[in-house]
């Protein structure tokens, strides 16, 4: 019995001391290290539209359109697996390690427009 | 001879935090016969294999547990590696064990909770997950992902861990093991546990291997099966002997888990100690071409990954046989002649996972 009690003192004393072991998100944001998967974002100028993403994408969630110079996510089907970010041959696509913000629609898809080609330097004859 | 009456029991149910239904053939308060069905949470992961690259598909085998995740990655590439004569590096396979093992070590403090919960012990319940937090935001910080780690791949694994992290972490499982040390002593000593778990649901030794039990239900009937002792990844390198305990109760099957949990501590520790360096994985090329039944024990007990390829880069077939499938029938047996009031402890000792039975 003294034993018990004793166990019981000695929790209760590091529960009063201690704080709580949990937080209050979202006023103290959440813990998240270098590593964590937050979400995949991309750097769209550095894109060459090889769909490599797109077809290493377990979720099939990336779309690539070459002509239109597209890059589009479904955030919703995204299993944020880090796929992608390895299988892009410019590196111009990475995890992040904060969280997607919290949506209100259910349509996630996210469509990058990519900038217009730089013209052609002309040939010297 | 009382009334029968049969009473539905799940898929929703407080206590359980997967849907099996169990329709209970009752006489006054003693359980008859429990007719067990599952089928309500199919994905169809299995068929998935034919339309995605086998090396992208460790991904979708990670997914098919929310718990046992890291293991069933381990499973599905361990299998691919050993079809296509991949020889894995040293380093890789102590990660793995690493892995696996804090795997362990969440999936039981989860099932402790829960199990305290469904006795109706709300401290314990907070201890259990509180520690287990602990081991969660190891994980986190190693491979990125809480639960769903991502770092097994074919020929190896994904991300390294420092010397300095290696040396924290295996201090830190000092401070968690005597943390969980503390919290089993509520789990064996407490009066409330035992009586409502001493005696109760009880499988022998002869049935339990009979109706093939497996995991932590089997070694709580006196059956010494662990998957691990069959030596995959770095487990023969380590000493370990599998957590037996005879009495057949429910009692007893919590006592091999909060066992196992200090064990698996001990196991990290004893493999950050041995973890040699070197690469931690090699560059795989080609298609599988034959096929393979993968073992892991997981921490519900074996599961088995059977793979089958043709030469391309699609597998033809991947059959997964969870530990929760094998438990389905010994549970039936622990609950004929059972109090009905004990029932959600009866069914939570054998820690259903629904998600990865049905995939």
């Amino acid at each position: 019995m003294a034993k018990i009690t004793f166990t019981m003192a000695k929790r209760i004393f590091k529960s009063l001391t201690g704080g709580p072991a949990t937080r209050r998100y979202p006023a103290v944001p959440a813990r998240r290290y270098d590593a964590s998967r937050g979400h995949i974002e991309i750097n769209i100028e550095d894109c060459i539209y090889c769909g490599l993403c797109s077809r290493h994408c377990p979720a099939h969630a990336i779309e690539v359109s070459k002509p239109e110079r597209t890059w589009q996510i479904d955030r919703a089907r995204c299993i944020i697996c880090n796929s992608c970010a390895e299988a892009c041959p410019k590196d111009c696509i990475y995890m992040s390690n904060v969280y997607h913000e919290p949506v209100t629609s259910p349509i996630l898809i996210e469509k990058i427009q990519g900038p217009e080609p730089a013209p052609k330097p002309e040939k010297k004859e | 001879m009382g009334r029968r009456t049969v009473v539905p029991f799940g898929p929703q149910h407080p206590v359980l935090p997967e849907p099996i239904h169990l329709d209970l053939v009752i006489e006054d308060e003693k359980v008859i016969e429990a007719v067990p069905s599952i089928g309500y949470v199919h994905r169809g992961l299995e068929k998935l294999v034919e339309t995605r690259e086998y090396k992208d598909y460790v991904y979708i085998a990670e997914r098919i547990c929310g718990i046992c995740s890291f293991i069933h990655s381990l499973a599905f590439c361990q299998g691919i590696e050993t079809i296509m004569d991949v020889e894995v590096p040293e380093r890789a396979h102590y990660l793995r064990t690493i892995w696996s093992e804090y795997s362990r070590m969440h999936s039981h403090l989860l099932w402790m909770g829960l199990f305290a919960d469904a006795m109706g012990f709300e401290n314990l319940f907070m201890e259990a997950w509180r520690i287990r937090e602990q081991v969660l935001d190891a994980m986190e910080e190693t491979t990125g992902g809480r639960v769903i780690q991502g770092s097994c791949k074919v020929g190896g694994v994904r991300k390294d861990i420092s010397a300095g992290k290696l040396k924290e972490m295996s201090s830190d499982l000092d401070r968690i093991s005597a943390e969980v040390t503390e919290m089993n002593h509520v789990f064996f000593d407490d009066s409330t546990v035992i009586h409502r778990t001493r005696g109760v649901g009880y499988l022998s030794k002869d049935d339990a291997y009979k109706l093939g039990a497996c995991g932590p239900t089997a070694r709580g009937c006196g059956v010494a099966i662990d998957i691990r002792e069959t030596g995959y990844a770095a487990y023969p390198e380590l000493d370990f002997k599998p957590v037996v305990e005879n009495a057949g109760d429910c009692y007893s099957r919590c006592m091999v888990r909060a066992k196992e949990v200090v064990q698996s501590a001990d196991l990290i520790q004893q493999a950050i100690a041995k973890i040699p360096d070197g690469d931690i994985d090699v560059k795989v090329r080609g298609n599988p071409d034959g096929e393979y039944f993968s073992r892991v024990e997981q921490p519900r007990g074996e599961c088995i990954h059977y793979l089958k390829g043709n030469g391309t880069k699609y597998l033809v077939r991947e059959r997964v046989r969870t530990p929760t499938l094998t438990n389905i029938p010994p549970l039936v047996k622990m609950l004929a002649g059972c109090e009905m009031a004990d029932v959600p402890v009866i069914v939570l000792t054998i820690d259903p996972c629904i998600g990865c039975a049905e995939r």
